[in-house]
């Protein structure tokens, strides 16, 4: 039809160009503005040599993972719940996918207030050293906030797909698990969850692939402080690349932050989708 | 017909324990959004150092700090910009997303070049937007396109992956054979589609719809770098909160005023169709 030619025209120019001309500018020392000079692979070279840039893979490759896990066990935990024989049933599944409809920078401002005057004033009032000062305030530890904050809004949407995923689970397999005597841990890790496996495979991915690009709620919480310890690299980019004189090498980073990407999409699927089973 | 859903324990008594413990757990969901509330309708003499000043009621509920933000982020006019850019951002995703998929879907497993076009579109989703946004914004200055039409259509373009994927996913489980049908009667492919293909894909038009809805309307990252060198006039709701963010200073009662009028709009969207949101993600997941 002749829709189709259009459309991948369109997104060619405004999707696949970019990507092909932020690949030339990573060749360059272009600034974002002026003439530039062709170096090679240079920017690639002192990427691996750039504090900034190493600490910005750190971060974000730490928050990644510990959000990544704690996001879907809480969320499989909450889904076989919501998915239990409960009253308020609807109710309760409006309430727990609420948070995944609000705004990540707005929640973050919010949880940036909790951070730095409610935890203190708990702490405070418990006399506990550890909890009276702001997290978000401590290099070593702010990353925790952004965990905290952007797994309360991840786990509503990832609930809400384990449930879609026990619900195409038939009742009869359940029967005759419990027919052969098959006790709930058991039955779980059984049949619950490879059968859920397709849908643990999507969560797992998108978990990863959303919390390596995290930038809204960090911009609001932490800003990419203190000391830079929560810069995420997203934010390198836009922070550097837009503004900081470094569009050529922020460029070169953004090609290399790509790949990485990719290989773990990649990675993760090969590995998962080994696990599944088919009904 | 016995309408049991699958998945579920059949039993006939309520599982009590569990209920319970998911209403003490929802706690931890309503308390930001219960203190957000309370503190914008505090004053800042109300708001003591202690966890009684974030959470106490107000002496009284007072408007004057929502009707200051209002006019401090000019919020009519910014929530204008995002309601715009959302909604037509949905309708053009809607139909462009809808029409390109079926002549993917249905031309795929017959010419080669649309079984490409389809693995271009869904490998696109692997490609963080950071990566894109340098240059993208150069070439949108260019076209002077960084403004709500570059926007709109920028979401347009970024929401091609994903929602080609669902499209074709759903479009697989529905049989050619009513199109054939349709054109032995005599029907072209443009009437084929909006009388018989489009109606019958309203399940993933929904889905489709409140995923870019989100999307759009919760979004910081293209409208900050799009909107950064412009005149203000188009920016959205969240990044209204951003740029005041330094205006509300140490009024965090201000503050509060303002993240509330700029979350109420989705919340009473979400009030209102939280049926079809969700089992629009629901769907989403399962046809996806």
């Amino acid at each position: 039809m002749a829709m189709t030619l259009p459309m991948v025209m369109l997104f060619f120019c405004f999707h696949t160009l970019p990507l092909f001309s932020g690949f030339f500018y990573s060749l360059t020392n272009s600034k974002g503005f002026g003439d530039f000079d062709f170096i090679g692979l240079k920017n690639y070279i002192h990427l691996f040599s750039n504090t900034k840039v190493i600490n910005a893979y750190g971060f974000t490759f730490k928050f990644a993972i510990v959000t990544t896990i704690l996001v879907n066990i809480i969320s499989m935990i909450l889904a076989l719940a919501l998915n239990a024989k409960i009253k308020f049933k609807s109710a309760l599944r409006g309430l727990y996918f609420m948070p995944n409809i609000l705004g990540g920078l707005i929640v973050g401002y919010i949880f940036n207030f909790i951070f730095t005057f409610v935890i203190p004033a708990i702490g405070k009032s418990i006399t506990s050293g550890s909890l009276s000062t702001s997290i978000l305030g401590n290099p070593s530890i702010a990353w925790i906030g952004i965990v905290i904050c952007v797994a309360w809004q991840a786990i509503a949407f990832n609930t809400i797909i384990y449930i879609s995923g026990l619900q195409t689970i038939p009742q009869d397999v359940y029967e005759a698990s419990s027919i052969d005597g098959a006790g709930a841990w058991k039955t779980f890790w059984k049949i619950t969850f490879p059968l859920v496996a397709p849908f643990f495979t999507i969560n797992m991915i998108l978990c990863m692939r959303n919390f390596l690009m995290v930038f809204d709620q960090i911009m609001s919480l932490t800003g990419g402080g203190p000391a830079g310890s929560t810069t995420s690299i997203s934010m390198l980019i836009y922070k550097n690349g837009l503004t900081g004189n470094q569009f050529g090498f922020q460029s070169a980073n953004s090609v290399i932050y790509f790949l990485v990407i990719v290989v773990i999409s990649v990675f993760q699927m090969k590995v998962l989708n080994k696990r599944e089973v088919q009904l | 017909m016995i309408n049991v859903k699958k998945g579920e324990v059949k039993t006939d008594k309520r599982n009590w324990p569990i209920t319970i413990m998911l209403m003490l757990t929802s706690i931890l969901i309503l308390i930001p959004i219960y203190m957000a509330v309370m503190i914008a309708f505090k004053q800042p003499s109300e708001m003591s150092n202690d966890i009684a000043g974030a959470f106490k009621f107000p002496s009284k509920f007072s408007f004057s700090n929502f009707i200051e933000a209002i006019q401090v982020t000019d919020f009519f006019h910014t929530a204008g910009n995002s309601l715009v850019i959302t909604i037509f951002s949905v309708i053009a995703v809607v139909l462009i997303s809808s029409m390109v998929s079926f002549a993917i879907a249905r031309n795929m497993e017959r010419k080669k070049i649309y079984k490409f076009f389809y693995l271009y579109f869904v490998s696109a989703m692997f490609v963080p937007f950071s990566m894109l946004m340098l240059p993208l914004v150069k070439q949108m200055a260019f076209l002077h396109l960084d403004n709500k039409i570059g926007i709109i259509f920028l979401y347009v373009i970024f929401n091609t992956p994903i929602n080609t994927l669902l499209y074709v996913g759903y479009l697989k489980n529905v049989p050619v054979s009513l199109e054939e049908a349709a054109y032995v009667d005599g029907a072209n492919t443009w009437t084929l589609f909006w009388k018989i293909i489009f109606p019958m894909m309203k399940p993933m038009h929904a889905t489709v719809a409140v995923l870019t809805a989100l999307a759009a309307w919760n979004d910081v990252l293209l409208p900050l770098v799009l909107l950064s060198g412009g005149d203000g006039k188009d920016i959205t709701l969240p990044l209204a909160q951003m740029m005041f963010q330094s205006q509300f200073g140490t009024n965090y009662n201000l503050a509060f005023a303002s993240y509330i009028l700029a979350l109420l709009p989705m919340l009473i969207f979400y009030l209102v169709a939280q049926k079809q949101v969700i089992n629009g993600v629901m769907n989403g997941a399962v046809k996806g």
